[in-house]
């Protein structure tokens, strides 16, 4: 337990992020660190700046101040003799290619078949071979419960069917750090159980992961810790049991409240 | 106005529901509508009479210079130009509508400049243009920009007929692709390109793995156009001495007088050449449509298959 503080860095370490668009400040200084098999819930009202946030970390959206890094590595940039350059495009895309994202509209690919749309990366990012990336895409279909479906067009399932495609694609990568941008906020109501029912048995395997939603629920079953955002800063942060049961600060309580 | 439309219902008529099934309704049979068919064609029959009898339009040497050599050959030119023209103009529209969308602004504003020179002056006269380049600059030579030359070329010998029609083509229909591919990449939720870019792809991977395919459903249509009237357009470059299909058929009639039945000839030709090509459109639409709600689902694809081996085991 003593070496555990020093050996193990975060995966994900964000300092003093601020970014704007068109002057006006959406992220006024985010600090956070998340480890390795982690769960982090950001939860905070709409216009606090949490999807922002995530698209910063792996480069949607570049930040002007601050830095990030995951895995070791800071996101879009390089030290080169004490002097800091942006890194070319084709370093950008060597990073993100082991950070999945899973989107709220999930932007499958329209013209390709559920099963083209989880092999594409694994094939063509990853060199993997074919054969081997087929049949490991059937065995996460088959982990998100989308088995039957592998020939279909995303346009011919229902949204709760195409999110599942969508955390099925992004395992794909074999990912180190998951993303999920409002996975359940376009869904119909009935449809959310069966995204938040994956998600949860993710998170039980012990993927590191970082999840921007309104699902206070979720927050409570499954995050190890839950951060709260307003206004463009972390509010307060903490275990789910004293955020959501026992929040200190005034916002976060005004927020939760609407919740019960 | 009150008995026309109450619901028939209220009017005590009956109640049963098989009477109100909506799968039983059918069109009332209309004796008007009969009649415009048969005045229709009628008149259409009449006037294909006409046409056939009249011996003006000289059938009977339209059918014997047909498949005349001079014609064929003449046909070949309009072809292999179309061909040609339509393939550099495609791929060099590609490559000015990425340009004109890159971040790079040198990239971008060469290409909005090639753009509005070679849409904004006619055809013709690039085409004359090209062909008198010699004119202008006697010779064309690579070298250093205000220094040395490393070689050099007399233009008259670089720029034949041939190459002045061609490139001429090309380019005016470069610049036109270039606007309906980058409309094409345009209507793409910008979404897909955001995922692929999340997924680690690089731009070129992005637009040709899930842009491309997608903005096809949008670049196909218009470049159909594109392409028919380029079959027409080349035969502008009669002005530049090519036997190109009309030139052809002109050459005949300046010698035999039979005007009409020439340019019927030309045109019968013309209309062949399209009609197979909208064919072709069609079957290239239906293919970028799947995935699309409406669209019958592909048999062919790999992932298909797996499945159908997969269920009969």
């Amino acid at each position: 337990m003593t070496m555990s503080s020093i050996d193990q860095a975060p995966l994900v370490r964000a300092r003093n992020v601020h970014k704007s668009f068109h002057h006006v400040e959406v992220l006024k200084g985010i600090d956070l660190d998340v480890k390795a098999g982690e769960v982090v819930v950001v939860l905070g009202p709409s216009g606090s700046g949490k999807s922002t946030f995530l698209r910063c970390i792996n480069r949607l959206e570049t930040i002007d101040k601050g830095s990030i890094f995951v895995d070791g590595g800071q996101i879009g940039y390089q030290l080169k003799n004490d002097k800091l350059q942006p890194l070319s495009n084709r370093a950008i895309a060597a990073q993100r290619s082991r950070i999945g994202m899973v989107f709220q509209q999930f932007n499958l690919y329209p013209h390709m078949t559920v099963l083209q749309n989880v092999i594409e990366a694994p094939i063509g990012v990853h060199g993997r071979n074919r054969d081997e990336a087929i049949a490991e895409a059937r065995e996460l279909l088959a982990k998100v419960g989308m088995s039957h479906k592998v020939s279909a067009y995303p346009r011919q399932l229902s949204g709760g069917q195409q999110q599942r495609v969508a955390i099925a694609r992004a395992l794909a990568i074999r990912p180190t750090l998951m993303l999920f941008d409002e996975p359940t906020s376009a869904l119909d109501p009935e449809l959310v159980g069966e995204v938040l029912t994956t998600m949860r048995s993710l998170a039980d395997q012990g993927l590191t992961m970082i999840v921007v939603t309104h699902e206070i629920g979720f927050a409570r079953e499954a995050a190890d810790r839950v951060v709260f955002m307003d206004g463009g800063r972390v509010v307060e942060e903490g275990p789910p049991e004293a955020v959501l049961e026992n929040p200190q600060h005034p916002r976060t309580r005004s927020f939760l409240s609407r919740f019960i | 106005m009150n008995t026309l439309s109450a619901p028939a219902m209220e009017k005590g008529a009956r109640m049963d529901a098989d009477l109100y099934d909506v799968a039983r309704a059918h069109r009332p049979f209309r004796p008007g509508r009969l009649l415009l068919w048969v005045v229709v064609l009628a008149v259409a029959a009449n006037f294909a009479y006409i046409v056939a009898n009249n011996p003006n339009f000289g059938w009977p040497v339209v059918a014997t210079y047909f498949f005349d050599p001079t014609v064929i050959r003449g046909l070949y030119v309009t072809l292999g130009l179309t061909v040609v023209a339509m393939a550099i103009g495609v791929a060099l529209g590609l490559l000015l509508a990425i340009a004109r969308m890159s971040r790079d602004r040198l990239a971008s504003s060469i290409s909005g400049l090639f753009i509005w020179f070679f849409r904004g002056t006619p055809l013709l006269v690039q085409l004359i243009f090209w062909y008198n380049l010699s004119t202008l600059f006697p010779e064309i030579s690579i070298g250093i920009p205000f220094g040395p030359t490393f070689a050099s070329w007399n233009t008259n010998d670089l720029i034949s007929p041939v190459t002045a029609a061609i490139v001429g083509l090309a380019l005016n229909e470069a610049a036109y692709m270039a606007e309906i591919i980058r409309g094409g990449l345009l209507s793409v939720d910008k979404g897909q390109s955001e995922t692929a870019e999340a997924f680690g792809m690089t731009r070129a991977r992005a637009l040709r793995r899930i842009i491309i395919p997608q903005a096809m459903r949008s670049i196909v249509p218009p470049t159909g156009n594109q392409l028919i009237s380029m079959i027409k357009a080349t035969s502008l470059v009669s002005v530049i001495a090519m036997a190109d299909l009309l030139y052809s058929v002109q050459s005949i009639y300046n010698r035999t007088f039979e005007v009409m039945p020439m340019l019927l000839v030309a045109v019968l030709w013309y209309l062949l050449i399209t009609s197979i090509l909208n064919v072709g459109q069609g079957a290239i639409e239906r293919h970028y449509n799947r995935g699309e709600r409406d669209a019958a689902v592909r048999k062919d694809d790999a992932a298909e298959k797996a499945v159908q081996q997969e269920d009969a085991r």
